[in-house]
């Protein structure tokens, strides 16, 4: 559905080059859930905005839905749903009329784009809101209005952008209910960015760590998270100094990486983590150690990405280095 | 590419023919579009409506009164055609900020990623205004008339179509600058900046032929002040003039620059 090569993005701020981002590949095939993972300001919106031809890359080429980027930009806007972060209704519009007046764009006759929106509206519980004012909608309800509108010319491809920002946990379930309905009633292609690990995990067949404007890794979340090399183990010792003790025997561990020490607190890896903290826990007793806790966890996706780039993407609030306001400014 | 059936539309080849016929049909999409949402703002309606009366109600009798010496016989010949040169004016510039709150809103964007002709997007928007503008300046000379108004129909007529030329290059030009500012903090300042002095040196209040000499060799170069004036001279049945039809050649020059430098900026990717 998507095949990029070198997608490249680079702005022009203040007479600095700024690589939003910096040659992208990505393939989506047909029928594929895929995320696009990374901290604000990483180049997910950018790689997206060149992909729906709302921006042209500085280099690169690009197939999607079967048209080139490049080449036939109408093609691709003909086969392709966009969602984007800001929304896509006027405040004060009708909700039905928006959609009927985006239908009408892709040249669908207005009885048609009538009976697809009602339709859609039953789909996303949108039931009884035609009439509604987008103003006066709750932030789910937009955000599935704007799914609807991104929907009424059955695209096999649709492009969300953050979906779920903004949305209280139950409207962030609910429209994750929805994500898969696309797929599982319409076969719809669905590629979308998210800065939400528990999103990524729970939604996507495949995922796509992007960093810096790069693709840093690709796989489902379980290859990922395999990637990482092994469980995290965790053991809190009673005592401070007895932590460099339980830190030389967690890394004696078949197969164990240098622990690290916090306190108290020590925090290693090792594959097969069951057994590996059995082990662990005899080595513990035998010599005498008291413990104040002591747990083996399978790694999440912010261990793929602390692993990936060294952060966190739980601790992305600071401004990263490319000054992300200003840039998206200058989209 | 994929199992997903193609749509039908898609496939077809693009003619100029359908090119063309697709672009009356997204510039009608987005003119009613943008017609329905102006309709049904009562605010907006009533301001538009009134800002016509009230400016020949409270204005207008100024310039009956002996103290201005127009020199023309009839004041409302001088000033009425004055004033339907500013509404397609200054009507028209401030479109921008109802351009900068859809592109807020995402509108914008959901748009631009349709097929949709980017020429339609600009055209349909720009037609609502037209109509707007039409309408009010025909409600401007209507209530003209029992106040002392006397003109040709023909030259009201041919002003008109001046006025909706003029507001149609202004409105392109205030939404591209509203798509390249995207921001009513850095337009206002600039509508300011332009509209005052073009205002002033344009003889729309009172004709230039007041002023000193160098203040009227300062309005020479602004076009306005020709397409007033060529206004005012439809207005006196004086059609074959050459202030008529200079101040009709400039309106035309400022029509097709205004509306290049639109297109211009909507054709562009990232806007």
């Amino acid at each position: 559905m998507i095949h990029a090569r070198g997608l490249a993005r680079t702005f022009r701020k203040k007479k600095q080059e700024v690589h939003a981002v910096a040659g992208v590949d990505l393939d989506v095939e047909a029928g594929e859930i895929v995320g696009f993972l990374g901290p604000n300001g990483a180049g997910k919106t950018t790689t997206l905005r060149m992909l729906t031809t709302l921006l042209e890359p500085t280099a690169g080429t690009a197939t999607v839905a079967g048209c080139d980027l490049i080449a036939d930009p109408v093609g691709v806007r003909r086969r392709i749903g966009y969602v984007s972060q800001s929304g896509s209704t006027a405040p004060e519009a009708r909700a039905g009329e928006e959609v009927v007046d985006h239908a009408r764009l892709y040249g669908i006759s207005t009885e048609e784009a009538t009976a697809r929106g009602k339709r859609l509206f039953r789909e996303l519980d949108l039931d009884g809101l035609w009439e509604r004012q987008p103003k006066a909608m709750s932030g789910g309800q937009r955000r599935r209005l704007d799914i609807a509108l991104g929907l009424v010319h059955v695209p096999g491809l649709v492009f969300l952008d953050e979906p779920t920002t903004g949305l209280d946990p139950q409207a962030r379930a609910n429209l994750w209910q929805h994500i898969r309905g696309l797929r599982a009633e319409r076969g719809t292609t669905v590629f979308l960015t998210t800065h939400y690990l528990d999103e990524a995990d729970a939604l996507c067949d495949r995922i796509l760590v992007i960093d810096s404007g790069r693709i840093v890794a690709a796989g489902t979340p379980d290859q990922l998270k395999s990637d990482v090399g092994g469980d995290v183990l965790t053991v809190t010792a009673e005592h401070a100094d007895a932590a460099g003790q339980v830190a030389a025997l967690m890394a004696a561990l078949p197969g164990a990486e240098a622990p690290q020490v916090d306190g108290t607190r020590v925090v290693g890896r090792a594959p097969n983590g069951g057994a590996a903290l059995v082990a662990l826990v005899r080595e513990l007793d035998a010599a005498g150690i008291a413990v104040a806790g002591i747990e083996s966890r399978r790694p999440s996706l912010d261990d793929v990405f602390l692993g990936l780039t060294g952060r966190s993407l739980r601790e992305t609030g600071a401004p990263p280095a490319v000054p992300t306001e200003s840039l998206e400014a200058a989209r | 590419m994929s199992t997903v059936a193609t749509p039908p539309e898609a496939t077809q080849p693009t003619t100029s023919a359908t090119a063309t016929s697709n672009l009356v049909r997204d510039t009608y999409t987005v003119f009613a579009r943008a017609m329905r949402m102006s309709l049904r703002n009562p605010a907006w309606l009533v301001i538009s409506l009134l800002q016509p009366i009230l400016y020949i109600t409270l204005f207008g009798p100024l310039l009956t009164s002996d103290a201005v010496q127009l020199g023309a016989g009839n004041a409302y010949q001088v000033f009425v055609p004055g004033i339907l040169v500013q509404l397609g004016i200054f009507g028209a510039l401030f479109v921008g900020f109802g351009l900068i709150a859809e592109y807020r809103a995402g509108v914008i964007e959901s748009q631009r990623v349709t097929p949709a002709s980017r020429t339609a997007l600009l055209l349909g928007r720009v037609l609502r205004d037209v109509v707007v503008l039409l309408v009010q300046g025909t409600l401007l000379v209507l209530v003209a008339i029992p106040l002392g108004l006397r003109a040709p129909v023909a030259g009201v007529l041919l002003t008109l179509v001046v006025i909706a030329l003029l507001g149609a290059a202004f409105a392109s030009v205030s939404y591209a600058l509203a798509l390249t500012l995207k921001s009513e903090d850095a337009f206002a300042p600039l509508l300011n900046a332009v509209v005052l002095p073009v205002l002033l040196l344009s003889g729309i209040l009172l004709p230039m032929s007041l002023a000193p000499g160098w203040l009227q060799a300062i309005s020479d170069v602004n076009p306005l002040k020709h397409v007033v004036e060529g206004t005012r001279a439809f207005f006196d049945g004086d059609y074959g003039s050459s202030t008529a039809w200079w101040g009709a050649a400039l309106t035309i020059a400022m029509g097709v620059a205004g509306w290049w430098f639109g297109v211009r900026r909507f054709r562009q990717e990232s806007s």
